[in-house]
């Protein structure tokens, strides 16, 4: 362990600095406010969120030099971890954003604060390298959105949802928990890189029963967080009561860091190289990834083809991405496909955040002009607002995969690997799969362009921030599949790399 | 190779994008300006189409005695060598070099036509298009990705752009269909065809990764690493290639050394990956090409679709279908097209016959010609069958002369529906002495469609029936234990009954639509045509003559562009 530096520690956690000052600003300027101006607090909380992930990005981004743990190796400070924080703020901002449209979140200081809480939750896990550290980070995730599930109080569904959400979820914390404890119990160590380094130690070697254990006990807390089948009975039911920024957020930052999570925490603990009573771990655990990619895919696909509610879609649509993000998690099973797959479930995360967003965000304005989720209300989109119908569009084409959005290539990343891992067949489930999935994305697109509706002639009001929002979210979308994935592709394989530099 | 200083093959597939861009910005009222920009964007992109022909055309005569010489000399990369040589007016960007993806546009005498036959197909669409008034800004917008897509897949010299531009085509495609389709059948048309293309395009798009993968393990291999660096030193690939990557000339070259050949793949006796994946990669792109028993969605989808995407479709779409199985199939496989086009020409022989024979039945005047595309796109799979020049050359005419004249039938019956409201046919007829010039045109495209000498069809119908029976005494089909041999000539004689059968029905449709009493009480508003698409039914009829009457200006350009092709099959194993 190096000695404690105070100012060469501090870029590491530079993103927590930062949401905790933007955290303080809100909640003061929440008192401080007359109710007319409060919509602000959104725009405070978006540019923070955007700022620090700029100021992180820019200024303090880890070189090989500056990466490594710090505080007593509590955080590890790389690529990775910086990449997945960005993405984390960047999906945190644009909930921000959301919220403004929402009118019983739009003035509400608390909504910010305990959003900022869970972003800093989201933060802290894509760095954390401690079990300690990792169950802190999960928690400080997890509980604010237990609350802001919640927020619409007199509404049963939203009620329901956080309860479910509660419920589930501290089950599933408990269940991870326990195996957190075991691999404590059978180490003596907390922090993932020392206890990496004891399993691999000869005295260890004998033990593989117990950390199968662990693994299935980590597999399913982490499956619960991911909505991995058949642990995502929760997902629909909390996605489709809780305030619609919440979904958005909970199926794409707080699903990001958990990915970040799973993959530092799998590469580090149980690497390829570690081989007990004569048998590589991680072939274990991939092949579970593998078994879970197919059921996940499966039920997330099959059971969005009947849905008729479009946040229920989206949520079984994000059941379904999981399946396929676990794919690439399978694929960490060969040496030589390794590094490609980290690289392609990183560039799959960053592109679904900016999809789901913008899927998300015209869902609110939807449903506040028409005060219902209804995909049958959907039609006549294109000709009551041709652009918001666009947007659905382009967003609902990249989660089916089809360019020129970025889907595109988030799918090619993500078989490719497969394929290179010698997984072959899980690449074609994966891409008949998505075929599937293209029916049901197909169908709300039909509804919006052919369809005919009663508000043709009234388009959807839609206000000068949001606008730029989805605008941008929009063009991220389409670059991100045609001229700038050269330069995230690049990124992402900085971040892979940096996975296999550490221990 | 005289290259031009713009990249013009570049211009001609970002042309359509920018502008339907830019017509998306207009605003909804500005219906004429979205027209102008749509037609003078085809237009363009038409006679920059027309430039590229022509020039390659114009060098044609020294790039075939290039490449004889060239695969003369019987070299490892004598292939490889004669294709590259055929490449004009390249343009190359790294896109995601870490992945061996680059951006690499060219025209070979394979693809040459083919963006010619999409510019024309893509001024005829704009013109028939012209009265679209529900939201006409989108309607343009769509058509003119769609052809952005088309072209991008024709000159693609990548794999992976090449699937990227063809799936870019397809969703286009979709809403075009279902929005503005043929009311009844549209929705369900439209989900179909997508569904059906999806499909095959996205297993070939795996089974392309995979090949992508073998190549770069052979290149990595001994023997292949000297193939690699020779290729590197002489020139063939770029100095900064790697192994692992898209590049169609770069994954030729694997196919000619044999990286695809290798025994044994998967750990299965005696298979190799060419046998495994040719069938996925060639019929998963046979699929847009119709071939049975996975033609389903293309009849549906042409009567469903607004007429300018009938045209695109049946004109033009089918034909990237046919294009993409010969470049990623034949050419990169040619170990697989080997052992698998000797029982696919069975399917491609159904195709010409039962297509012909369903058409024959039809009482709507645009499921006839639905069919009767299924048919005649029977007979490029035929000509790919061949495995020879001769038949190699027919099909690459029959893909242009199809191409046109299906583009024109589809434009025929559009302009009669527009008017009669009706495409029944018992209850049309005499329409020769109100549409006087559609009748002309539809029986011109007819006497095309049948064979008649003198017309493209014949032209490029002739060559395959050749190639069809030189093949012969060559190919044979194993089937268990026992070796069916010159068969080829049996199929031959019973796809020249689809020819018949051909001629049966669209003199059977022209007789009763065109001919006989004309009923002014039932359609007491249908009129003559007007300028704009009389000009539509001469530019894609003028064509069909003189590529009927001088084969030679298409021919030995086609000749070319499947001479490296060929040599694979001969020297690939």
């Amino acid at each position: 362990m190096q000695e404690f530096d105070l100012m060469a520690s501090l870029p590491s956690i530079a993103p927590i600095i930062g949401l905790s000052i933007l955290m303080v600003v809100v909640l003061t300027l929440d008192v401080f406010l007359p109710e007319s101006q409060r919509r602000s607090l959104a725009f405070v909380t978006a540019l923070g969120m955007l700022a620090t992930a700029g100021l992180s990005f820019f200024l303090w981004a880890p070189t090989a030099a500056t990466e490594g743990l710090y505080w007593g190796g509590m955080i590890r400070y790389d690529m990775l971890a910086l990449i997945f924080q960005v993405i984390v703020l960047i999906g945190g901002a644009l909930t921000a954003m959301q919220a403004l449209d929402v009118p019983y979140l739009a003035r509400r200081g608390e909504f910010f604060v305990v959003l900022i809480v869970a972003t800093l939750g989201g933060v802290v896990l894509a760095g954390a390298a401690d079990l300690i550290m990792i169950f802190l980070g999960l928690e400080t995730l997890t509980i604010p959105l237990y609350i802001v599930a919640t927020f619409k109080r007199d509404d049963a569904k939203s009620a329901e949802a956080g309860m479910k959400y509660f419920l589930y979820g501290a089950f599933a914390s408990g269940i991870l928990l326990y195996g957190f404890s075991l691999l404590y119990g059978f180490t003596g160590q907390t922090n993932i890189y020392l206890i990496a380094e004891y399993l691999q130690s000869p005295q260890f070697a004998a033990n593989l029963i117990p950390m199968l254990f662990v693994i299935v006990l980590i597999l399913v807390g982490f499956g619960f967080k991911i909505s991995a089948a058949p642990f995502h009975f929760w997902t629909p039911d909390v996605y489709e009561g809780s305030p619609t920024p919440v979904t958005a957020f909970l199926s794409v930052a707080s699903k990001a860091a958990s990915f970040a999570l799973l993959l530092r925490f799998g590469l580090a603990v149980f690497p390829p190289t570690l081989f007990l009573d004569g048998q590589q771990v991680s072939a274990y655990w991939t092949n579970i990834a593998a078994v879970l990619a197919v059921a996940t895919m499966t039920v997330g696909n099959l059971l969005a083809l009947a849905q008729k509610n479009i946040k229920r879609l989206l949520a079984y649509s994000s059941i379904a991405q999981a399946g396929y993000v676990l794919i690439g998690v399978a694929a960490l099973a060969s040496p030589v496909a390794q590094q490609e797959a980290v690289t392609s479930v990183i560039f799959y995360l960053a592109m679904y955040t900016f999809t789901n967003m913008l899927a998300f965000g015209i869902v609110i304005l939807f449903a506040n002009a028409t005060g219902s989720e209804n995909i049958a209300d959907m039609a006549g989109m294109s000709r009551r607002s041709p652009w918001l119908a666009l947007g659905m569009t382009i967003a609902l084409l990249s989660l089916a995969g089809v360019p020129p959005a970025a889907g595109f290539f988030g799918k090619f990343f993500l078989f490719n690997a497969a394929v290179q891992a010698d997984l072959t067949w899980l690449a074609l489930l994966g891409v008949l799969w998505s075929i599937v999935a293209l029916y049901y994305y197909l169908v709300v697109i039909k509804v919006m362009y052919v369809d005919h509706g009663q508000n043709e002639d009234q388009p959807i009001a839609v206000q000068r921030p949001t606008v730029w929002a989805l605008s941008l979210t929009a063009v991220a979308i389409i670059l991100l599949g045609t001229f700038a994935v050269q330069a995230i592709y690049q990124l992402a394989a900085q971040g892979a790399a940096s996975l296999f530099g550490a221990g | 190779m005289t290259e031009l200083s713009v990249p013009v093959l570049t211009v001609i597939i970002f042309l359509p994008i920018i502008a339907a861009v830019l017509i998306l910005l207009l605003p909804r009222s500005q219906k004429d300006l979205v027209r102008g920009i749509a037609l003078t964007t085809a237009l363009a992109c038409f006679f920059l189409g027309l430039v590229v022909y022509t020039t390659y055309n114009g060098e044609v005569a020294s790039l075939a005695q290039e490449q004889a010489q060239i695969l003369s000399q019987d070299t490892n990369t004598d292939a490889t060598q004669a294709f590259e040589a055929t490449l004009a007016f390249e343009d190359q960007v790294e896109w995601l070099p870490q992945l061996g993806i680059s951006y690499h546009v060219a025209v070979d005498g394979l693809n040459a036509p083919m963006v010619l036959l999409t510019g024309m197909v893509f001024v005829a669409g704009v013109l028939v298009s012209w009265k679209v008034e529900d939201r006409t800004r989108e309607f343009f917008a769509f058509f003119l990705l769609l052809v952005a897509g088309v072209y991008g897949v024709f000159v693609a010299m990548d794999l992976f752009v090449l699937f990227f531009f063809y799936e870019l085509a397809i969703f286009p495609m979709y809403l075009l269909i279902a929005t503005y389709g043929w009311v009844k059948l549209r929705e369900y048309a439209a989900m179909k065809l997508t569904l059906y293309i999806l499909i095959g395009s996205v297993i070939a798009l795996i089974g392309a990764i995979a090949m992508v993968l073998t190549a770069s393990n052979y290149f990595q291999s001994p023997e292949g690493a000297v193939v690699f660096q020779e290729a590197i030193s002489s020139g063939l690939l770029p100095a900064n290639s790697q192994p692992f990557s898209f590049s169609i000339p770069q994954l030729t070259l694997a196919a000619e050394n044999g990286a695809f050949n290798v025994i044994n793949y998967a750990g299965i006796d005696g298979l190799t990956f060419a046998k495994l994946w040719f069938p996925a990669i060639f019929i998963g792109f046979a699929v847009l090409a119709g071939l049975f028993p996975f033609h389903n969605w293309s009849p549906d989808g042409h009567v469903a679709a607004p007429t300018a995407v009938s045209m695109i479709h049946a004109g033009v779409l089918m034909k990237l279908g046919a294009y993409a199985a010969l470049r990623a199939g034949v050419q990169l496989l040619p170990g697989g097209a080997e052992v698998h086009l000797p029982w696919i020409v069975i399917l491609a022989t159904v195709n010409v016959i039962y297509g012909a024979f369903i058409a024959f039945r039809q009482r709507d005047f645009k499921y006839v010609i639905g069919f009767s595309s299924v048919s005649h796109m029977g007979l490029v799979s035929l000509g790919w069958a061949t495995m020879n020049l001769t038949g190699f050359t027919g099909a690459g005419l029959q893909m242009f002369s199809h191409g046109v004249m299906t583009a024109l039938f589809f434009g025929c019956v559009g302009m009669v529906y527009d008017r009669a409201h009706t495409r029944d046919i018992p209850s049309l007829g005499g329409f020769v002495k109100v549409m006087p010039w559609v009748a002309f045109a539809f029986i011109l495209a007819s006497l095309a469609s049948m064979g008649m000498p003198g017309f493209s069809g014949f032209i490029a119908e002739l060559p395959i029936f050749m190639g069809l029976f030189e093949a012969s005494p060559v190919v044979t089909l194993q089937v268990a234990n026992t070796t069916l041999s010159n068969y080829y000539s049996i199929i031959a004689i019973i796809a020249i009954l689809g020819v018949v059968i051909t001629a049966a029905y669209v003199l059977r449709v022209t007789g009763q639509v065109f001919f006989g009493e004309f009923n002014r009480e039932k359609y007491p508003d249908v009129g003559d045509i007007t300028a704009r698409e009389r000009f539509v039914l001469i530019f894609l009829g003028s064509p069909l003559i003189i590529l009927g009457v001088m084969p030679a200006i298409m021919a030995p350009m086609l000749q070319v562009g499947v001479a490296p092709v060929l040599a694979m099959l001969g020297g690939g194993t």
